[in-house]
């Protein structure tokens, strides 16, 4: 019941796309991937697809590999691509009827999972509409009914909320959460809140690489450290701030200083001494908010 | 596989698109037998079918690159066509649901012209007087022309994401393979290859089955053609 990545690596032309990508994601995981845009999250996941082959590297599924045996892993894996692609002239059951065809479904129990997924994705009111007259939130309800309508024990999104309005966003957010009781799913998104919100782990990805894997809650808390921003109208010294912890200009501007900390009151208190002493001018001191965001910048912009 | 072959076939039915091609077709053939005076029937005054025969091919090398030019191009350029890559199917069946959509469209546009046969037999005098053999010997090579253009068309169509480029793939190598060599066979310095050539070329098997005598190396010419077409366009659109 589980999704493993095994040091994937793919070159397109002269730039490496993937760079030994590994990762693990458990049954009744919900793993949020995540990373700038081109960072490589949709070609690592056409690769868990099969859709796309990897130059080295494999993915298994429950043990099986995708290299080895693509029809066997696409039955236990449901998937969302990026865009959403849908044929536009089928209506919804007309839809859900050939993609439960393609996976070998058909007659009453097909029917049955049909309509079971349209009252789960909350299909009801627009069922008889053909694909192309629904909005954009609709058309993504559709894709994920597509992406389940096998019962698979993996699901892959990709990118499952863009485009998306508030409204919508936390109904399709709500959904995930639901299908994902008992099943691995891997969804891959650039908004942090969705990540916040819904996942229980996260992998950042940037540049190919895999430049940070843990669980949701031990990246918040990153070992109890605090940042603390400093800025004052004098040029600063990082040896001042050595002993409180470890310092960094910012933007590369000496008259701003980020400070990551145990403990947020004493750092201060001492800041301000140190400030005394040296006769500055303070501008400002912030505590930056240790969120996903910050982290997700501090991974990725350097 | 039987999804996708007729979500192909209904595909083609549920646009205005597929009726037109196939309107097109029928008119276009009708006035060739019937109407125009350089080749009707009636004018000929012979009870055969000649014209049918030798012009349904120059028809077929414009209606059947219609048929088939959407049928990778476009899931390509929706993006539908990663939905049908990772569902189970594998590439081979995927090919061979359209292919065989493909085929039945082309069976489907021929048989109104059993019509004709129909026709040609009661105007016969006395009535009846018709070489059977030669007509369902020529309509079994339509068929199989049909069938081989389809398999060009399939594999046009993997060329390239636009379907009219497709569209101009498929014509180009549809009339290559059916006039081309032929037309070449003329020239002074191909005389060396000029039976090779011939024997290359589509247009050679169909006039030995329009004799009426079905021969099976005519068959496995039109059977290896298909399955080169077919294999090229499994090597195109295979996983990279």
């Amino acid at each position: 019941m589980s999704l493993q990545i095994n040091s994937l690596t793919k070159t397109y032309g002269q730039q490496k796309a993937l760079d030994q990508v590994s990762f693990v994601a458990e049954k009744g995981e919900v793993l949020g991937f995540l990373g700038p845009n081109g960072a490589g999250k949709s070609t690592t996941m056409k690769i868990a697809t099969g859709f796309l082959l990897p130059d080295a590297g494999d993915v298994l599924v429950n043990g099986i590999s995708v290299l080895d045996s693509p029809k066997e892993v696409s039955k236990m894996i449901g998937y969302l691509p990026e865009h959403n692609p849908l044929y536009l002239d089928m209506y919804i059951r007309e839809f859900l009827n050939f993609i439960g065809g393609l996976y070998g479904m058909r007659g009453k129990s097909l029917n049955a999972r049909i309509e079971e997924l349209i009252s789960l994705c909350g299909l009801e009111l627009e069922a008889n509409k053909k694909i192309q007259q629904l909005s954009k939130g609709y058309r993504q309800r559709v894709g994920l009914a597509k992406a389940l309508i096998h019962d698979p024990e993996v699901i892959i999104l990709d990118e499952p909320t863009t485009g998306l309005d508030p409204n919508q966003l936390v109904e399709i957010r709500k959904l995930i959460k639901n299908v994902s009781v008992d099943k691995t799913l891997i969804l891959s998104t650039h908004i942090m809140q969705e990540v916040e919100a819904i996942c229980d782990k996260v992998v950042i990805i940037n540049r190919g690489k895999i430049v940070a894997s843990d669980l949701l809650k031990n990246l918040k808390s990153d070992g109890g450290k605090n940042i603390l921003l400093l800025e004052t109208e004098e040029p600063l010294e990082l040896e001042w701030f050595a002993h409180l912890g470890e310092a960094a200009f910012v933007q590369n501007k000496k008259q701003s200083i980020s400070l990551s900390v145990g403990d947020a009151v004493i750092a201060r208190k001492e800041l301000l001494q140190i400030l005394q002493q040296k006769s500055l001018t303070l501008v400002s001191i912030q505590q930056k908010e240790k969120n996903l965001e910050s982290i997700f910048h501090q991974i990725t912009q350097n | 596989m039987r999804a996708l072959y007729w979500k192909e076939v209904n595909a083609f039915f549920s646009n205005v698109s597929g009726y037109l091609i196939l309107g097109v077709f029928l008119v276009s053939l009708g006035l060739i037998v019937w109407v125009f005076p350089d080749t009707a029937v009636m004018e000929y005054g012979f009870a055969d079918l000649e014209p049918l025969f030798v012009y349904t091919p120059y028809v077929f090398t414009f209606l059947i690159p219609a048929i088939t030019m959407k049928m990778i191009a476009e899931e390509r350029k929706t993006g539908t066509w990663e939905l049908l890559m990772t569902s189970p199917l594998g590439t081979l069946k995927i090919i061979l649901a359209k292919y065989l959509a493909a085929v039945t469209l082309i069976f489907v546009a021929l048989m109104p012209t059993l019509v004709y046969y129909y026709s040609v037999v009661q105007l016969g005098d006395p009535v009846g007087n018709i070489d059977h053999a030669g007509f369902f010997g020529s309509w079994i090579g339509l068929l199989f022309i049909g069938a081989v253009f389809a398999s060009i068309g399939i594999f046009s169509s993997a060329l390239t994401s636009h379907q009219i480029v497709a569209f101009i793939w498929g014509i180009f190598i549809s009339f290559l393979l059916y006039f081309g060599l032929t037309a070449l066979v003329q020239l002074q310095m191909m005389s060396p290859f000029a039976l090779f050539l011939e024997e290359m070329s589509i247009s050679y098997h169909y006039q030995s089955l329009s004799r009426g005598v079905i021969e099976s190396h005519n068959l496995a010419y039109f059977l290896s053609v298909i399955v080169l077409m077919l294999g090229l366009t499994g090597i195109l659109i295979r996983r990279r």
